[in-house]
Formats: structure tokens, C-alpha cells, sequence
């Protein structure tokens, strides 16, 4: 099949997906007013709520979405053919992603602009906060994990890519400076930023020892590290260990310092990405040779598919960033469909690409059986075969491959490390609210709450064991991560049933995605934690173990308190909150 | 509209989209400073003492407006000002 056949298959699907399905959700079920007073404009106060065009706010909303997750989640599908993946990532961002995220952000807008976590207290009451805190707990927690194994592992297949992305740091503190202090413009600063970061890019690419190369420094592969480690394991350990360190000085300094001037300059890397991706597609014209279904796949695709690919299909977090922000902003609430279903349609084209160039890395389908020879091999290696995947459609643009492989590397790291940064402060928010619900003061102090986040994280991420034994098996985490992903935009859906339910009109469209995935994902940890985990299983793991079976406790929960909010149990508490 | 004109509203978009994050950071920066400053203005009434006392009462007239929002965002629900009846 000709790539640029599925692109254009997959870009048409979310455009019809776009013109008549959120219209008629907007339409029909949402009955979306422009006349509603938003939050932005009744409780406008300049800072949080500020009515705010759709095309800019939904430009805030695709950049505060889209992240190295819908890359790195398809990079590890294909492994079951590319058809399996390719309608996940279509219809799960047509049918579920954009209801999820339009639908936190309408649900949002009719209750003052508050978040999903203070809206399931208000319908579920008590419980139902406590319920979303874990949950949120667990998949910071799993984020950050996984994020520092995917930076760890970029470092050291292509230290290439370690210096352009520690300028970035003392760059961006630098345009932050000037924006904040000198109150600068801050367009020309990133620019500038960006272009020093490509320009070191290349100039490490081509000069060997400006690469930062751990690995090669203790002798190579085979080489002896420190404790009696192997050298890669070493490597594995310095990194994370220097990434904890960065993400707890980047987490409790002002957002203005470091964060938000990386944002900048990622939104970027984000645009520059896409553009050259499919740019470069167009121009390279390549055929997909990998087989549109794995026969000889040694775990089956049901239900795994579906919490391999969160980000991308549907996923919990974008509930957070519609209901935290871009629900305050909103001007007209019918903006609503704009920004919530098309800003779910833009990371569904970030998937889109990122299965391409996977799929297309590939000669023929016995090259693809050998990269992708067990689901083991596809999950370590799947962002590896995407980094190499896109330099080969860059190159279709004449940019060399080992310049574009530094720099789709740079551009994932930089995704990954934003977004671990957010995931450490948030965890550190959520950390400190558990303080104050269970009254244990200590934990609300910046520092204590951040030193649990980032040391909670160290221990998760270090102790799975890859192929290259201590520190390399974060990828690991990743089915928990989807799963916990999945159960978040299962409970946001489920309040937006409960929502819709009241307002009298049709459910069905929230509650179908929402049985969907509670169901697939129930199946995935059912089958994952008894049958592979357990200490009988086939691949024993106690910590994979444990935690999925805090997890599978969690998703059994939501069920009982849906089947309950469903029946209505809480109408009490809703019936005490009504305006 | 010619080619130069979109191009320039495309950027100005592009530069709105970088800006928005940035501002509200900025505000509330800035916001926090005033709620400081309100704290030293209303301190007296809550019985911290203020050295400054007879300048700032100056002030009252011209931040009254905004102390309804200010109690709010210090957790107070309702007015702790006997003085003014906001709510």
C-alpha cells in the first residue's frame, strides 16, 4: 500500500469525523449556545479566565496535548500490523478522543470552568475526588517513568542529541529572562533558540566528539561500568539519575523560568516536525512493506491494542488541560467544538505520521519481522524504528540521515522532557492535596512532596529490568501508563454521561467509548496481571505485578461507581450543587 | 488580501498562540504582588499592626473594588471585615 494513500484515507476520516460528527454532538446532544455567558467573560479576571480567540486558544490547547506519547504509542502498535493501529488511531480519535476532549471542555464551561477532579467531587462527592487523585497519582507517576527511560534511551542511541538539548536549558531561561524582566517579544528570541539548538545539532552530528557517548566512554556495548554494572546499564543510571536532579530544580522554579520558555520553542519543534514529516512524505512517496496484520504475533492485539496506543486514540490527560485551562478561556461556548474535537484531531494526525514512518522504515515484510520479532523487542525498540523511520522521510526533503535522525531525537527528547517536568510538578500538586485531604502536613511543603515524586520515580523507573539489565526496562511501564491514561478519560466520560444523562438527550455517545474502554482495559490488566505478571505466570514481575493489580482494584472501582452514578445514586449530591 | 498581508497575520496568530501561556503567567505574577500589597493595606483591620497606617487608609477608596475578589483568592468566603460589607 502507497503511504500517502493512508495519510490522505486517515486526514479524510478526521475531516468527516470533524464536519458532521462534532457538529452533531454540538448541535444535538451539547446544544451548544453562542448566546451562554462562558466562564471566561463572567469570571474574567485577566489571569485565569480570559475570553480568548478559538484559532489561539485552540493553537494553546494542540501544544499543551501533543507530546511524545502519540509517537512513541504507535511506534509500538504496528508491531500488529499497520491496519490494527491505523483504525485505532482514526476511529478511536473520531469516536472517543474528540467526544472526550470536546466534551471535558463543554462539561467544564457549564460548571464555572472548573476542573474534572473538583466536578467529581461535585457529582460523586468525596469519593469521587479521592478516586480521580490516585488515578491522576498513578499516571504522573507512570509518566514520568516512562519519559525518563524514553530520554535515557534517546541518549544513548544518539548521544548525537545530548548537547543541542542541554543548550536548550540555559536558552530558555535566557528567553525567559527576556520576556519576563525586558519584557521582550517572545517570537524572535525561541526562533533564534531553536536555530542555535538545529545549528549545534548538526555540527554534533558531524563532529564525533561533541557527542556525549556514556556508552563508548566505558568501552562500548561490553564494556565494565560502575557497581559492577555493565556499561549501557551504567549509562542508564547516570542519565536518569541527572534527569531526576534536572526535573526537581525544573519543577519548583516559577513556571516562567524554565518550563514556559521551553514550551515555546517545542511548539516549534511541533510545528517544524509535522511540516518536515509531511512535507517529506509527499516527497518521498514511500510504500508501506510491513504486513497490514502480524500473524505470528506472540500476544494478541485484543485487548492490548488499546491501551498501547493511548495518546493519539483517546487519552485521559487532554481531560486535564480542557477542563484546567482552555475551558476558562472559551469565548463563545460553541467554540467549544473548535478547540476540544479538533485539537484531538491534531494529535490524531501526530499518530498518523508517527505510524508511517514506521511502517515505511521497512524494505520488506521479513525486514519488519525481524525489527519487530516479539512484543518485547517492539516495545524497547518501537521509538528507536520511529526515530529512524522519520529521518527517512526528512530525507526526502535533502536532509541528511544522520543530521535528521539527531534532530527527530532532539525533538522527542524535548517533548518527553516537558513533558516529564509537568508530570513532577503535577505530582507534586496531587501529592500535596493527598497531604491536606489525609491531613498529613508535611507532605503540602514544596520540597517533601517534590522529593516523594521524584524518588517514587527513581524507584519505578530503575528497578525493572531490560535486556540491558538495571535502569534499561522503563518501557515496561508503558501498558500501565495506557491503561492508567485510559481509566482517567473513563472516569471524565463518565461524568459527561452523568451530565448528559441529567440534561435528558442521548448518552449513548459518551457511554459507548466509555464500556469500551473500561471493558479493554479491565482485559488488559485481567489478562496482564494473573496470567503474565503473577508469580505463576509466564513472564513473572512482582512490581509489574503489584501495580497492576492497584490498578485493576482502581478500574474496578470506577465501574461500581459508574453502575451506581448511572442508577442514581449521587443525584443527592448533584441535587445539593445545582445552581 | 496579497501574499504578504496573510503571511503577516499568520505570524501575528503564531506569536498570539506563543504569547497566551505567558501573559497569564505574567498576571499572575503580578496579581500575587498586589494581593500582597492589599494584605499590607488591610493588615491593621485583621490586627497585624501597620507602621504606615494613616497613608494607606488613604488608598481604601481606590482599592475597594477590588476586595471582594482579594478575600476570595486569600480563602476567606465571606468579607472578614466587619467594615465592609462586600458579601
Amino acid at each position: 500500500m502507497n503511504a500517502i494513500l493512508m495519510a490522505v484515507i486517515g486526514l479524510a476520516v478526521f475531516a468527516l469525523g470533524y464536519r458532521y460528527y462534532s457538529k452533531y454532538i454540538a448541535e444535538r446532544i451539547f446544544r451548544l449556545d453562542p448566546d451562554f455567558i462562558t466562564p471566561a467573560h463572567k469570571y474574567k479576571d485577566g489571569v485565569d479566565f480570559v475570553p480568548t480567540n478559538k484559532f489561539v486558544l485552540w493553537g494553546h490547547h494542540f501544544t499543551s496535548v501533543a507530546g511524545a506519547a502519540p509517537i512513541l504509542g504507535p511506534a509500538i502498535a504496528v508491531y500488529w500490523g499497520w491496519l490494527p493501529a491505523f483504525l485505532w488511531v482514526i476511529l478511536g480519535t473520531v469516536f472517543a478522543a474528540g467526544v472526550h476532549d470536546f466534551g471535558t471542555l463543554a462539561l467544564s464551561v457549564r460548571n464555572k470552568g472548573q476542573s474534572i477532579g473538583t466536578i467529581a467531587e461535585k457529582f460523586i462527592g468525596r469519593r469521587g475526588k479521592i478516586l480521580f487523585l490516585f488515578i491522576i497519582l498513578t499516571l504522573v507517576l507512570m509518566i514520568n517513568a516512562v519519559f525518563a527511560w524514553v530520554i535515557a534511551n534517546l541518549f544513548i542511541t544518539y548521544p548525537a542529541s545530548v548537547l543541542p538539548v542541554f543548550i536548550q536549558i540555559p536558552l530558555a531561561i535566557w528567553i525567559g529572562y527576556a520576556a519576563y524582566k525586558r519584557n521582550m517579544k517572545m517570537l524572535i528570541p525561541s526562533l533564534i533558540a531553536l536555530a542555535v539548538m538545529y545549528a549545534t545539532a548538526i555540527l554534533t552530528a558531524e563532529v564525533s566528539w561533541l557527542q556525549i557517548d556514556l556508552v563508548s566512554y566505558m568501552g562500548g556495548e561490553g564494556g565494565e561500568g560502575l557497581f559492577g554494572l555493565g556499561a549501557v546499564s551504567t549509562a542508564f543510571m547516570i542519565w536518569i539519575g541527572v534527569l531526576l536532579v534536572y526535573v526537581y530544580i525544573a519543577s519548583t522554579l516559577p513556571v516562567w523560568k524554565l518550563l514556559q520558555p521551553r514550551d515555546f520553542i517545542n511548539s516549534h519543534q511541533l510545528s517544524v516536525g509535522l511540516i518536515i514529516l509531511y512535507a517529506g512524505l509527499l516527497f518521498t512517496n514511500p510504500t508501506i512493506n510491513a504486513p497490514a496484520t502480524n500473524a505470528d504475533a506472540d500476544v494478541s492485539w485484543l485487548p492490548l491494542l488499546f491501551i498501547t496506543i493511548a495518546c493519539g486514540a483517546i487519552s485521559g490527560f487532554h481531560g486535564l488541560v480542557s477542563s484546567g485551562t482552555s475551558s476558562k478561556q472559551l469565548n463563545l461556548e460553541t467554540d467549544a467544538r473548535f478547540v476540544g474535537y479538533f485539537g484531538a484531531v491534531g494529535e490524531g494526525v501526530l499518530a498518523l505520521i508517527s505510524i508511517i514512518a514506521v511502517v515505511t522504515l521497512f524494505s520488506s515484510a521479513a525486514d519488519f519481522s525481524a525489527v519487530y520479532s516479539s512484543f518485547e523487542a517492539a516495545n524497547a525498540g518501537g521509538l528507536g524504528n520511529f526515530v529512524e523511520g522519520a529521518a527517512i522521510l526528512a530525507g526526502g526533503l535533502g536532509i541528511p540521515a544522520h543530521i535528521a535522525t539527531t534532530i527527530v531525537s532532539i525533538i522527542v527528547v524535548s517533548f518527553a522532557a516537558t513533558t516529564l517536568d509537568t508530570a513532577v510538578r503535577l505530582m507534586r500538586y496531587i501529592i500535596a492535596e493527598i497531604g491536606s485531604e489525609y491531613k498529613v502536613p508535611a507532605l503540602t511543603k514544596k520540597h517533601v512532596a517534590t522529593s516523594v515524586a521524584v524518588l517514587s520515580t527513581a524507584a519505578l523507573v530503575l528497578i525493572p529490568e531490560g535486556p540491558s539489565g538495571f535502569g534499561s526496562g522503563g518501557y515496561l511501564i508503558w501498558p500501565l501508563f495506557g491503561t492508567s491514561n485510559q481509566l482517567l478519560a473513563g472516569i471524565s466520560l463518565l461524568l459527561i454521561t452523568i451530565w448528559l444523562k441529567r440534561k435528558g438527550v442521548n448518552y449513548l455517545i459518551t457511554l459507548i467509548p466509555m464500556i469500551f474502554l473500561l471493558f479493554m482495559t479491565m482485559y488488559a490488566m485481567f489478562t496482564q496481571v494473573f496470567f503474565q505478571w503473577a508469580w505463576y505466570g509466564d513472564s513473572s514481575n512482582m512490581l509489574l505485578f503489584v501495580l497492576g493489580a492497584i490498578i485493576f482494584v482502581f478500574a474496578i472501582w470506577i465501574i461500581v461507581t459508574a453502575i451506581q452514578a448511572l442508577s442514581g445514586k449521587f443525584d443527592d449530591e448533584l441535587e445539593k450543587h445545582r445552581d | 488580501m496579497n501574499m504578504l498581508d496573510k503571511m503577516k497575520k499568520l505570524i501575528k496568530y503564531y506569536e498570539e498562540v506563543l504569547e497566551m501561556p505567558h501573559r497569564t503567567e505574567v498576571a499572575r505574577e503580578l496579581r500575587d504582588q498586589d494581593d500582597m500589597f492589599l494584605l499590607l493595606l488591610y493588615s491593621e483591620m485583621i490586627g497585624i499592626p501597620n507602621p504606615v497606617y494613616y497613608y494607606t487608609l488613604e488608598l481604601y477608596p481606590h482599592i475597594i473594588e477590588d476586595f471582594h475578589d482579594w478575600h476570595l483568592r486569600m480563602g476567606m468566603d465571606k468579607s472578614p471585615l466587619t467594615g465592609i460589607r462586600c458579601c
